[in-house]
């Protein structure tokens, strides 16, 4: 059985670059003075096998066109899923009669022709998985089972999924600018369901990557998932007191999260940043460095230019915890008298040092506190970084895991938590924008019974 | 009853905007769904949707941006068992259409060609006018209905030193034809105005927020309801610039009305979902009949509001919308269905079968649920709490459907002492267990309200609109995660 479409990502590309040209060109005969056009294509699929059954095959297929027009200083975007000439032309007619509307902004526009990527660096972010849904299906079977057989205590599923995809985008504006890179991801997950005495309890394991032959096996991937899921058995509710709380890697990533949010140009403009005005400033402890590196080869948030065009560029953003820069696309670093960062539509592989600690070091540093499982809900406060979120994990004495808690929640301030870290595992998780190693907090206040 | 326009009517409408313009004929239909009913096939089916969306958003005093887009496509679904395939195609033509089919329809062995059932048209409820809501306001009025609330809102406070307000609608037409015979259409408008707010008082600084919409077009946003919402953003902003650290630890919880409904949506509703029980995944697995909640406790879902947010005529199954009762007086009576589940379970759909888009498959999904209202009144319930917190408004909430635990985040709430309302309280996260946190609801008040439409809600990467709400509630014991201590 056939899965590839028609319309494939080699010969896409030129139809793709075509009608951005074609939006850009009509754009400027309706007296646009400036506009972009962002075309993607995506193809791929999934499968989702449920108690050594297949469950779901999904064909996945996406197409869109985007087109942001500017009429002087004022501007209107329109999109479409339909690629025929005719909604392309009326998305264009659409976003310039939306722009008539629009107010006189001296900051909205293009991003400023001399910061536009020169060339395209090769990153080996495409590598299409040569896989039919049959083979798909049996590697599922495979990492579900790993999941079912690793405890007695398995009892039930909510499958394991294999996914491919593969997508292309074509960015071009009316400086001149045209770019596009394919990508492709690819990705084993793993769910299943622990019992014991009439409780249950979830989790989940996951692999994603650029190229198949970097994932894990599905049979590790399952076989974590059932540990994960059997470890949570029993938990109890803890008593409320404040102790140090030690973030695994995969948790740690959304801690980090939270400083992208903090110094993105937009909440930095309208001041619903707890991190206003702290460019040069120390925002974590002097252990801490961070450096952007969006060249990563194969990286899941490596790319060659931003969503302006602009050029992405290394650069340490926290150094020895001091803040070295924000995240800024054009028009809000225009907004605060400052340059694009090239970071128009996010951050690009965030890369937090380890300070040289197995998760096993951090764990007896911590001595006695909590290891986050799982962290819920959305309880934090950007403007004051007052933060307060639903938890599960472990308790830790002696530097020792010694049962499952739940049902508690962890809480303090961001600005304190940056700065009461006392310690960045080596154990990095690369499965995100963020890579980092486990992270270990001096304190925070843990609400229980 | 006095139907402006006859269901068939709405259908032959659509079934013209979307088929016929898209030279998709009936026999096309057929041979769609004959190629889907192969083998072992049990049900199949066709959804199309053509939708319209457009934004406007003021920051600074000025609109700085109107966006507009465009979606349509069709999704194929194909059923065996407990297997389903799928696929979608955005372009809508015949040969995209058979060619989504043969995809979907290859999750079973082939076999010989299925019969479809004969088409009767499913005629849905009839909540909300079948309006494009876009051009309900002129371009011009809504950049001046942005402008005049910045500067209403700015004019209210002068400690307001941000305003961000937009407004949005959705047009979106379905057309859904089943392998059961079960053919349907939906005119759904969506609208929805936001507004949030930035305070500074010293080195203090706090945001609020308010909103609200429905389906119905934009007249809806009436000079006074839309300074009501920049009141209300502005009141919350203000409040939270005076608020201590919130406790830590269990303790009495009072809910306030409406939008705090959140509780039952993530602690009670999620779980009663027909595919989690199905699967036998869900806390609430075989409790049908079992008291999860004290005999105060009734909770619905209803799809069959009028005008509200999360209302349909028809789900996106073709099933008709109800009112489901899950809880009634502390006893659980009911699961939410898709046809799905419904099937493999031997019960029939609710009419909560729900897609976000025809590039998604259907699950059993939410409507606006909701708690009756009670006995008491609301400041009874306050006044019988020697020492607690008084939550009056929420963000979001998430749930952990296997073992039941729930958080929702406060973002206004105070200390009550002696029965009397006490400071604000510093934003603090929730954490209870689903079956039992009901139990412990000792008072329901006689104020229910619903929230002023703004839910969405997200279940495994799909988000669709929903409505919530309930009476004010006293909790006899929720764990509240603040920094202030347990004292």
């Amino acid at each position: 059985m056939s899965t590839r479409t028609a319309l494939s990502l080699e010969n896409g590309v030129v139809s793709l670059q075509e009608k951005v040209n074609d939006a850009l060109r009509l754009a400027r005969q309706l007296g646009a003075s400036q506009a972009e056009a962002n075309a993607s294509f995506g193809t791929g699929f999934s499968v989702n096998v449920r108690l050594r059954e297949v469950e779901t095959l999904r064909h996945q297929r996406d197409q869109g066109l985007g087109v942001t027009v500017w009429l002087g200083h004022r501007k209107g975007s329109a999109s479409t899923s339909d690629l025929r000439p005719e909604a392309i032309e009326e998305s264009v007619r659409k976003a310039c009669a939306l722009a008539r509307y629009g107010a006189e902004d001296p900051a909205s526009g293009l991003a400023d022709a001399d910061k536009l990527a020169k060339s395209i660096p090769e990153l080996s972010l495409y590598h299409p998985w040569a896989i039919d849904p049959a083979a798909a299906i049996e590697l599922a079977t495979t990492c579900e089972a790993a999941a079912l057989d690793f405890d007695p205590r398995v009892t039930n599923s909510e499958g394991a999924s294999v996914s491919t995809s593969e997508s292309l985008r074509v960015y071009g504006n009316s400086h001149g600018f045209l770019g596009s890179y394919p990508e492709s991801d690819h990705s084993i997950s793993c769910s299943v369901v622990a019992a014991q005495d009439g409780a249950m309890e979830t989790d989940y394991e996951y692999a994603v990557a650029r190229d198949a032959a970097d994932l894990p096996g599905p049979a590790e991937v399952g076989a974590e998932a059932g540990r994960r899921t059997v470890a949570r058995l029993g938990g109890t509710k803890l008593e409320t007191c404040n102790a140090p709380v030690l973030f695994p890697a995969r948790v740690a990533r959304g801690l980090i999260g939270h400083l992208l949010s903090a110094i993105s140009g937009g909440a930095l403009y309208r001041k619903s940043s707890f991190l206003v005005d702290t460019l040069g400033k120390p925002v974590f402890a002097s252990r801490v460095t961070i450096d952007e590196k969006p060249h990563l080869l194969k990286a899941l948030a490596s790319a060659p230019f931003d969503d302006e065009g602009v050029a992405t560029t290394e650069r340490r953003l926290v150094d020895a915890g001091v803040l070295g820069g924000y995240l800024l696309g054009s028009y809000y670093a225009r907004k605060l008298g400052m340059q694009s960062t090239g970071n128009s539509g996010g951050a690009h592989n965030l890369v937090v040092h380890s300070t040289g600690e197995t998760f096993a070091d951090l764990l007896r540093t911590m001595d006695r506190g909590l290891v986050i499982a799982d962290l819920m809900g959305s309880g934090v406060n950007p403007v004051t970084g007052d933060y307060s979120r639903g938890a599960s994990g472990f308790w830790v004495e002696n530097g020792q895991i010694q049962y499952p808690v739940t049902e508690i929640t962890i809480a303090g301030n961001l600005k304190d938590m940056f700065q009461g870290i006392l310690g960045i595992g080596s154990d990095v998780d690369r499965r995100g924008a963020v890579l980092t190693g486990s992270i270990l907090l001096e304190q925070m206040t843990i609400g229980g019974s | 009853m006095n139907a402006v326009v006859a269901p068939e009517s709405s259908l032959a409408r659509v079934r013209s905007q979307v088929l016929d313009a898209a030279g998709i004929a009936d026999h096309d239909l057929e041979r769609a769904l004959g190629a889907l009913m192969r083998g072992t096939v049990d049900n199949a089916d066709l959804y199309f949707q053509v939708s319209r969306q457009e934004s406007w958003t003021l920051e600074d005093g000025i609109v700085k941006e109107g966006a507009h887009s465009i979606e349509q496509g069709v999704g194929v679904r194909a059923m065996s068992g407990e297997k389903t395939g799928f696929a979608y195609s955005d372009e809508l033509v015949v040969p995209a259409l058979l060619q989504a089919s043969a995809a979907a329809s290859a999750i079973v062995r082939q076999g010989q060609q299925g019969r479809v059932q004969a088409w009767q048209p499913r005629s849905g409820h009839r909540l909300y006018a079948p309006i494009d809501p876009l051009p309900t306001l002129t371009d011009d009025d809504k950049v001046a209905l942005l402008q005049r609330i910045d500067s209403e809102v700015r004019a209210l406070d002068p400690r307001v030193k941000q305003v961000v307000a937009s407004l949005a609608a959705a047009h979106e037409v379905i057309l859904v034809c089943a392998s059961d015979g079960a053919m349907a259409a939906d005119v759904r408008p969506l609208v929805r105005f936001n507004i949030s707010v930035i305070v500074e008082q010293g080195d203090k600084r706090e945001q609020g927020y308010a909103g609200g919409g429905g389906r119905f077009g934009y007249e809806y946003f009436t000079p006074e309801q839309v300074l009501e919402y920049g009141r209300e953003a502005v009141r919350q902003a203000v409040v939270n610039l005076d608020a201590v650290p919130a406790p830590s630890g269990e303790m009495v919880v009072v809910l306030g009305p409406g939008w705090p409904g959140v509780l039952l949506h993530e602690a009670i509703g999620h779980g009663l979902e027909g595919d989690f029980n199905r699967k036998g995944t869900s806390a609430f697995t075989g409790r049908v009949g079992e008291r999860v909640a004290s005999d105060l406790c009734t909770v619905v879902d209803d799809g069959t509001l009028p005008n509200r947010r999360g209302s349909l005529n028809v789900d996106d199954e073709g099933t008709p919308t109800r009112n489901t009762v899950l809880i009634e007086n502390g006893i659980l009576r009911g699961y939410l269905q898709d046809k799905m589940n419904a099937r493999l379970m031997g019960t029939e759909s609710t009419g909560n079968g729900r897609r976000q888009s025809f590039a998604h498959t259907p699950m059993p999904r939410m409507t606006n649920t909701y708690m009756l209202a009670g006995p008491h009144h609301p400041d009874e319930i306050i006044a019988s709490v020697k020492k607690g917190v008084y939550a009056r408004n929420f963000g979001g909430g998430q749930v952990d459907i296997t073992s039941g635990k729930f958080v929702f985040s406060a973002t206004e709430a105070y200390r009550i002492e002696n029965g009397k309302l006490g400071a604000p309280i510093r934003d603090a996260t929730l954490v209870g267990d689903g079956p039992t946190v009901l139990n412990r609801v000792s008072m329901v008040g006689n104020d229910l309200a619903l929230d002023t439409g703004i839910g969405v809600c997200g279940k495994e990467g799909q988000s669709v609109p929903v409505g919530v709400g309930q009476p004010t509630l006293r909790i006899d014991g929720l764990t509240i995660g603040g920094t202030g201590g347990d004292e």
